[in-house]
């Protein structure tokens, strides 16, 4: 089956990036299809690069990066929720005259659209937040 | 895109405006949304009833008083499924919220109201019903 | 067409738990996860409601959520099936929706 997964919280402060991320692991494992993962409200936290988490602990989002690569996901970071809570990629910056840019390896930033497609062309879409 | 059949997507607001983000950015998300023109219903029950609630004014602390913006969805989504057990538990009724409506253009773009109050049995059937649930 | 109901938050903290549970249909499916699965225990508020729902409704909790907050299984209430995160995608694949109460 393909799913789509929907990560409302950012990494640490709720559980929500780690159920997403213990969910989407198992049902690689059983052989669906991860249509995407979207992150939207403060989800788009966990796709900041600049993180420094301590070293006795998981690093979330590292583990996220490290399954777009190693499993080609597609793992979206809405733009308007990106915006409000300064998480850039490099396009993004320059456009928005900022200094930086800190998008993890593994996401993109893109619209609200992908949300409503991903839904459109998964079979299942679950969500995790507060 | 067009090759698929619409999906029925269900909007489930329950949390109530400006003490968190999540109404308004549901509410983007209906917005844009729209231009996908898929079936599209929103559910008001528990605190979400309050999003929809008249009189709303967030000068006082800042913030932008976005409830217009539901009534601007009136053409768009015609849909708006209230909970009457939400409302009474809480001292509203019909009355208390914005009047949001849409021109039906069948009936000589005759306004018509686009909230509908269902009780709890029938919003649980809304849910039964849809393909897609949107929570916030 | 079945729906299966997810509640993150623990049932004394939030209403999102009683929410779900008064919108549960026949053959519907409630798991518990993170906080929610509190409301899992054994004697507590909630658990009677499973008993009673057992018929109506399956429900379960997420097995390493439980274990988190030292909930052994012998404290789980009656009627409450424990599952891992293969067990939660399984739910996800069979019913038609997941409704997610946040």
């Amino acid at each position: 089956m393909r799913f789509a997964v929907v990560v409302n919280e950012g990494p640490y402060t709720h559980q929500a990036s780690d159920s997403a991320l213990n969910f989407v692991r198992a049902a690689l494992d059983k052989g669906h299809e991860i249509f995407r993962v979207f992150f939207y409200h403060d989800g788009v936290n966990n796709g900041t690069r600049l993180t420094v988490p301590p070293q006795d602990d998981r690093n979330l989002q590292r583990a996220w990066s490290e399954l777009a690569l190693t499993k080609n996901l597609d793992l979206v970071v809405c733009i308007a929720a990106a915006q409000r809570r300064g998480v850039l990629d490099a396009k993004e910056a320059k456009r928005q005259g900022k200094d930086s840019d800190n998008i993890a390896p593994g996401f993109r930033i893109s619209g609200l659209g992908q949300l409503i497609e991903a839904g459109i062309q998964a079979d299942r879409l679950v969500t995790f937040g507060d | 895109m067009a090759d698929n059949p619409k999906k029925k997507f269900l909007y489930v607001n329950r949390k109530a405006p400006y003490g968190t983000i999540y109404a308004l950015e549901s509410l983007e998300v209906v917005l844009i949304g729209a231009a996908f023109e898929q079936d599209v219903a929103l559910a008001f029950l528990d605190d979400g009833v309050f999003q929809i609630a008249e009189g709303q004014n967030a000068t006082g602390i800042g913030m932008k008083t976005f409830a217009k913006t539901y009534r601007a969805l009136g053409d768009e989504v015609r849909k708006l499924y209230v909970e009457r057990e939400s409302l009474s538990e809480r001292g509203l009724s019909l009355e208390d919220l914005m009047p949001i409506v849409y021109e039906d253009e069948n009936e000589d773009y005759v306004q018509k109201p686009s909230i509908h109050l269902v009780d709890r049995a029938e919003l649980a059937r809304l849910i039964g019903d849809s393909d897609v649930v949107l929570s916030f | 067409m079945s729906t299966l109901h997810t509640v993150n938050k623990s049932p004394y903290e939030r209403f999102a738990f009683a929410s779900c549970l008064a919108h549960i249909a026949p053959g519907d499916a409630l798991l518990m996860l993170e906080d929610g699965v509190l409301g899992a225990r054994r004697g507590g508020a909630f658990a009677k409601r499973f008993a009673e729902a057992g018929g109506a409704a399956a429900v379960y909790a997420i097995g390493p959520d439980l274990e988190a907050r030292g909930v052994k299984r012998e404290d789980v209430a009656e009627g409450v099936e424990i599952v891992g995160y293969d067990g939660f995608v399984d739910l996800v694949a069979h019913h038609a929706r997941v409704c997610a109460w946040l």
